[in-house]
């Protein structure tokens, strides 16, 4: 057991550790942003199935990987704008907007796979993302090699961070989205558009989700799955909870989920003799006792789940 | 020409016939969105949909399957409907199918030595009680320590999918075949046919009584006003001394137990061996079921035929016009956005402005 543990295992591991907190980064941050300004987004889900499926088509079709990742934003834009007119404009049932769009996007996902792909013996593939190598910085031991040898997906998602906490924290619109957030009366009794910076958090959302699905298809695996979101979409919904809405806490919630993502597959590689679908599960039951452990103290924006209609 | 303009005026009260006639139009709309899809995938949606009808309607053997679709989703439908009237976020119907299943195949495959009346009535009782402790979970979590309902309930689906997946790879393999299936249950235990020569069965009666049991309640018991209650306003129903937290718990309890009978139906009516595929999403489309019935019991009914239609519908028409059957899912996610959309329309009407 103990040559298993080695130097070696520890950098393979945090390496991956870190590719699969890309996605749950990058989604979570935009579900950041549709939350602060008081819309929760169950489409979540869907919106990484349906652009994992159509940043894969584009990459198949026209072997352009980055065509991929732009074809996957748009439409996870799309999709934003979607969220926001039910939510905004008509004002209805978050939770049910949100899982209409998971179903309707999963459910055109299987249909347009199956309709342009077929259901061949062996699934297509394209030519993933390269890792980008940093030189220099890539030759310092072990840090080196975990965090400099990432996919550039994953350098984004890592500066999407800062970036992020600037924009909610330090410019005008992060104040505006915040105020909406809060207090949707107040901010527009102040002159905030209401209805607009919805529309703007939910649309940098769907993007940011859009962004997180391309990651699947492009770098993660070569080829389109059905079950390749996998229910990552609604960890990302618990993250958010865990981070306390704050975009800097979601790097941490994001290694946490990823790390235990990375283990489990290993574990399941070693092979101890416990059936391998109980560390498949890992992801899922530690994200339920997360939940647990800070519900209590989580404290979400008071205009979540409440539609604004300007009388 | 100046286009014609539109408002949106308040309204005082939904007339009845609207409250009817609603979730009728919500389905003829998202053919339309449906037809557009099927027309990018190059085919022709006026006999794809008419296919549809066709292959659940116009034969036998169609007509027949729909009864057997229906069975699981008259009770994934009414577990949600019963959940959401009481707010309680319920998105786990499809694990909590799973649970029933995994305990009545328990029960199935264990030969009690019991007259088959009674080993059915076991069946139901533990596939009602596994169904119900896997909502539990959540419920319990929701009521208690305000976790919420929405991600734990999504998130126990996978969790007991990989168990089933487990022990059906694991001790309960097919010892002749291998593959990851159970043994068959015991005859004794299985569900009577209803009609000659088709698949529908006991099930189904399971289906309309649980309708039946979940609208006296809903309608006529302090339970049910209770439950509508919170469903109505959570935090005014504390002041009316309505105790929340239990309430909340018997509804994830119900809702679940429910669920997990559709489970039941499957192993015990369908397949007589439990599979990891034995529900192909039948939980997710009770969400939508429960929205297209307006959460009353006797609209989820209808609902339920509704879907059942569209599923069996979709495996023929795949056969006859070679639109693949996901397009059933796609359907469900249409009506279920379209149905939302025209809601507003219970709160306002469209107003034309001079």
């Amino acid at each position: 057991m103990k040559e298993i543990f080695t130097i070696g295992f520890f950098i393979g591991l945090f390496s991956a550790t870190l590719r699969m907190a890309t996605p749950l980064i990058l989604a979570t941050l935009g579900e950041v942003f549709c939350e602060r300004s008081g819309v929760l987004n169950l489409g979540i889900e869907g919106i990484m199935l349906f652009t994992s499926l159509i940043a894969f088509l584009t990459t198949y079709f026209t072997n352009n990987l980055w065509l991929g990742v732009l074809t996957a934003i748009i439409v996870g834009i799309l999709f934003g704008i979607l969220m926001a007119f039910f939510t905004v404009n008509l004002g209805v049932s978050q939770h049910v907007s949100g899982l209409g769009i998971t179903l309707f996007a999963s459910g055109l996902s299987l249909f347009t796979y199956r309709q342009i792909i077929g259901s061949p013996q062996i699934p297509p593939t394209i030519e993933t993302f390269k890792t980008l190598t940093i030189p220099v910085l890539s030759k310092i031991p072990i840090i080196g090699p975990i965090l400099f040898d990432q996919y550039i997906l994953t350098y984004i998602a890592l500066l999407s961070i800062p970036i992020v906490s600037f924009i909610i924290y330090k410019t005008n619109f992060g104040l505006s989205l915040r105020a909406v957030g809060e207090n949707p009366e107040a901010a527009d009794a102040l002159g905030i558009n209401v209805y607009r910076t919805r529309y703007v958090a939910l649309i940098i959302g769907g993007g940011l989700m859009g962004l997180a699905g391309s990651f699947f298809t492009l770098a993660y695996f070569n080829m389109f799955l059905y079950g390749i979101v996998g229910g990552r979409g609604w960890v990302c919904i618990a993250l958010v909870i865990f981070a306390n809405w704050d975009p800097a806490r979601v790097l941490l919630g994001a290694l946490l989920f990823g790390g235990v993502d990375a283990l489990q597959l290993r574990l399941q590689a070693i092979g101890f003799n416990i059936p391998y679908q109980f560390f498949l599960m890992m992801p899922y039951v530690l994200t339920i006792i997360v939940l647990v452990l800070v519900a209590r103290n989580a404290i979400a924006p008071s205009s979540i789940l409440k539609p604004y209609r300007r009388e | 020409m100046p286009l014609p303009k539109f408002r949106l005026e308040k309204r005082e009260s939904v007339p009845n016939w609207f409250r009817m006639a609603l979730p009728f139009i919500a389905i003829g709309i998202s053919f339309i969105f449906s037809s557009i899809i099927i027309l990018f995938a190059g085919k022709n949606p006026v006999t794809s949909i008419y296919s549809i009808f066709y292959g659940a309607l116009g034969t036998r053997l169609g007509l027949m399957e729909t009864l057997v679709k229906a069975t699981p989703l008259i009770l994934t439908g009414i577990a949600v409907s019963f959940a959401f009237t009481g707010k309680f976020w319920n998105i786990g119907a499809e694990g909590q199918l799973y649970a029933g299943a995994l305990a009545a195949t328990w029960a199935g495959i264990s030969n009690f030595n019991i007259p088959s009346f009674l080993y059915i009535i076991l069946l139901l009782v533990v596939g009602f009680i596994a169904g119900g402790l896997w909502a539990l979970i959540p419920g319990y979590l929701k009521a208690k320590l305000k976790v919420d309902d929405v991600v734990t309930t999504l998130l126990m689906n996978y969790i007991i999918l990989y168990l089933v997946t487990a022990i059906l790879e694991g001790p309960w393999r097919d010892p002749v075949t291998m593959w990851p299936q159970s043994i068959m249950i015991s005859p004794n235990a299985e569900f009577p046919k209803l009609l000659q020569k088709s698949r529908v069965h006991f099930g189904l009666i399971v289906g309309l009584l649980v309708v039946f049991l979940v609208y006296i309640i809903i309608k006529h018991t302090k339970l049910g006003f209770n439950i509508r209650a919170i469903g109505a306003n959570p935090n005014a129903s504390n002041f009316l001394g309505i105790n929340v937290t239990k309430t909340i718990i018997i509804t994830s309890l119900i809702s679940g137990g429910i669920a997990g009978l559709a489970g039941v139906g499957e192993v015990a009516g369908l397949h007589y061996h439990l599979t990891e595929n034995i529900s192909p999403g039948y939980g997710y489309t009770g969400i939508v079921i429960a929205m297209l019935g307006g959460l009353n019991p006797i609209g989820v009914l209808f609902a339920s035929f509704f879907f059942a239609i569209i599923i069996t519908g979709a495996q023929y028409m795949s056969r006859a016009t070679g639109v693949t059957s996901f397009i059933a899912d796609v359907i469900q996610g249409i009506t279920l956005l379209v149905l939302l959309a025209m809601l507003i329309l219970y709160e306002y009407r469209i107003r034309r402005v001079e």
